[in-house]
């Protein structure tokens, strides 16, 4: 499990993240959401490390995440997978070579070994006969599949996939979404999803945290936020004519 | 304030990139790698470089040494210092830090503002260390391979154009080369490029870390690097040469 106890975010004196807490649960897709610049990138950021926060304090299954060393923060980290909006593929490495990058850094797996495990995270994110290929060779949704696929070589314990739609067509966004679901529920990992996209949100929202304006304005499920009365979530929920007439039905 | 500021992130950035390596092998292997982009790659522009250089030098000494009274193998003397001392140690870096400096620094720039350099802090990689750290050692490895290179054809260049012309006969002008050599020169030349080499690597390095932004940006940070990395090779080429030559 994750913890975000209060934490507090500013930039040049702008408080971005205003005392939030919040729990992300193992074997659950945990999703935040929340409109362009409510601050759900920067609480995943912190939530990484990758921003120092202010205030407050973040707990890896109650290892304060905040206040432990740079090494041991390293540590931690290797118990962490991510997915990066653009999929963040080394350029200079084939699809193989980014996969088995991060078994070659912190396992003493031989070579043979490390391409197995390779070719079978590959295999679980649907993609065979690319090991040889370059992110430049790749389309969209491939580079998020072994994105995926190097995120999850190193087994992780913790999943942190940032906006994992975006730039996708609906129909291989929702290819992405399903198989974090199922990578989630079959390793027990604790899967956080930053998104946007209301299509992850009912397909595969087992906990949602909806952030407004820097506050954890509501918690819930994908079933409770399509009933809620509160008036920002519907406000995202209902943005497009499309939700709207089908709310009306 | 802006320099010391932008000093002292230097600084701590360097202070990141001498912590101890993750794994050793995969930086050694990165190592052998950069070897092969930052050095073997630039042999070629070297090489023309050098030989025209030496081969300018070699005519501009032969038409002002045009006095019966002042030796022929003084240009061939006169060649030699000016390769050793400065041309291959000094304008050579000049044109690597151009060469060089502007590809790490839109390197590691490209790879901030894709989040690949965020990718590696993710997985529990150091990543001033892992990009930064074998691009300094390899500079500092293949630079002074380069010079010596640059060196020989500079000198090859000179007799070449010395005989060719008629200048200067093959004779005199290896006479000049061999007249009160002395090896310091070399040793001398061969620190100020490992000092240069180390300039350039890290100075580019950390532009192109601190990148923010986007293309537009990892250009600018390349043109830094490459203008902040000439200006501190010229620095250093002054108190290097009062140090040790004074």
């Amino acid at each position: 499990m994750i913890e975000a106890i209060n934490v507090s975010k500013s930039f040049n004196n702008h408080e971005v993240l205003k005392n939030i807490s919040v729990k992300f649960e193992k074997g659950k897709t945990n999703l935040i959401i929340g409109q362009s610049g409510s601050g759900k990138t920067v609480l995943m950021k912190c939530l990484v490390g990758l921003f120092p926060i202010d205030k407050g304090s973040i707990n890896f299954d109650g290892r304060s995440f905040s206040t432990i060393s740079y090494e041991e923060k390293k540590k931690v980290r290797q118990e962490i997978g991510m997915l990066f909006q653009g999929g963040a593929l080394f350029d200079s490495m084939n699809v193989e070579e980014n996969v088995v990058f991060p078994l070659s850094m912190f396992t003493e797996m031989s070579n043979n070994e490390k391409i197995e495990r390779a070719n079978f995270c590959l295999k679980r994110v649907n993609l065979e006969n690319v090991n040889k290929l370059f992110p430049s060779e790749l389309s969209g949704g491939m580079k998020k599949r072994v994105a995926i696929a190097r995120a999850i070589s190193a087994n992780p314990k913790y999943l942190f996939c940032d906006e994992p739609n975006s730039g996708l067509d609906p129909a291989t966004s929702i290819v992405i979404d399903n198989l974090i679901s199922e990578i989630t529920q079959e390793y027990q990992i604790t899967t956080v999803i930053n998104t946007h996209d209301m299509n992850s949100v009912i397909e595969i929202g087992d906990k949602i945290a909806f952030i407004y304006k820097g506050n954890l304005w509501w918690e819930g499920d994908k079933n409770s936020i399509l009933h809620t009365d509160n008036k920002e979530i519907n406000d995202f929920v209902y943005a497009t004519e499309l939700t709207r007439r089908l709310k009306g039905k | 304030m802006k320099i010391l500021s932008e000093v002292g992130r230097y600084l701590v950035l360097m202070k990141q990139v001498f912590r101890k390596p993750e794994k050793q092998s995969i930086y050694r292997k990165q190592l052998w790698l950069e070897m092969d982009n930052l050095g073997l790659d630039s042999l070629g522009i070297v090489a023309i470089i050098s030989i025209f250089m030496g081969a300018v030098v070699t005519i501009q000494m032969a038409f002002n040494v045009d006095s019966p009274l002042i030796p022929l193998y003084t240009i061939g003397f006169a060649t030699r210092k000016s390769v050793i001392l400065e041309f291959s140690p000094t304008i050579v870096s000049l044109i690597l830090a151009g060469k060089v400096g502007s590809r790490i620094a839109s390197e590691i720039g490209t790879m901030r503002v894709t989040e690949q350099i965020d990718a590696l802090e993710i997985m529990g990689i150091n990543p001033a260390a892992f990009l930064i750290l074998p691009k300094i050692i390899a500079s500092i490895i293949i630079y002074p391979f380069l010079i010596l290179v640059s060196m020989f054809l500079a000198i090859s260049g000179g007799w070449l154009a010395g005989s060719l012309t008629g200048l200067v006969a093959t004779n005199d002008y290896v006479y000049g080369l061999q007249y009160q050599f002395k090896m310091f020169d070399i040793t001398y030349a061969l620190i100020k490029t490992v000092v240069f080499a180390f300039l350039t690597a890290s100075v580019s390095g950390y532009y192109g870390y601190y990148t923010s932004g986007g293309a537009l940006e990892v250009g600018r940070s390349s043109t830094k690097a490459v203008v902040n990395s000439s200006i501190m090779i010229i620095l250093f080429n002054l108190i290097l040469t009062q140090l040790l030559l004074a």
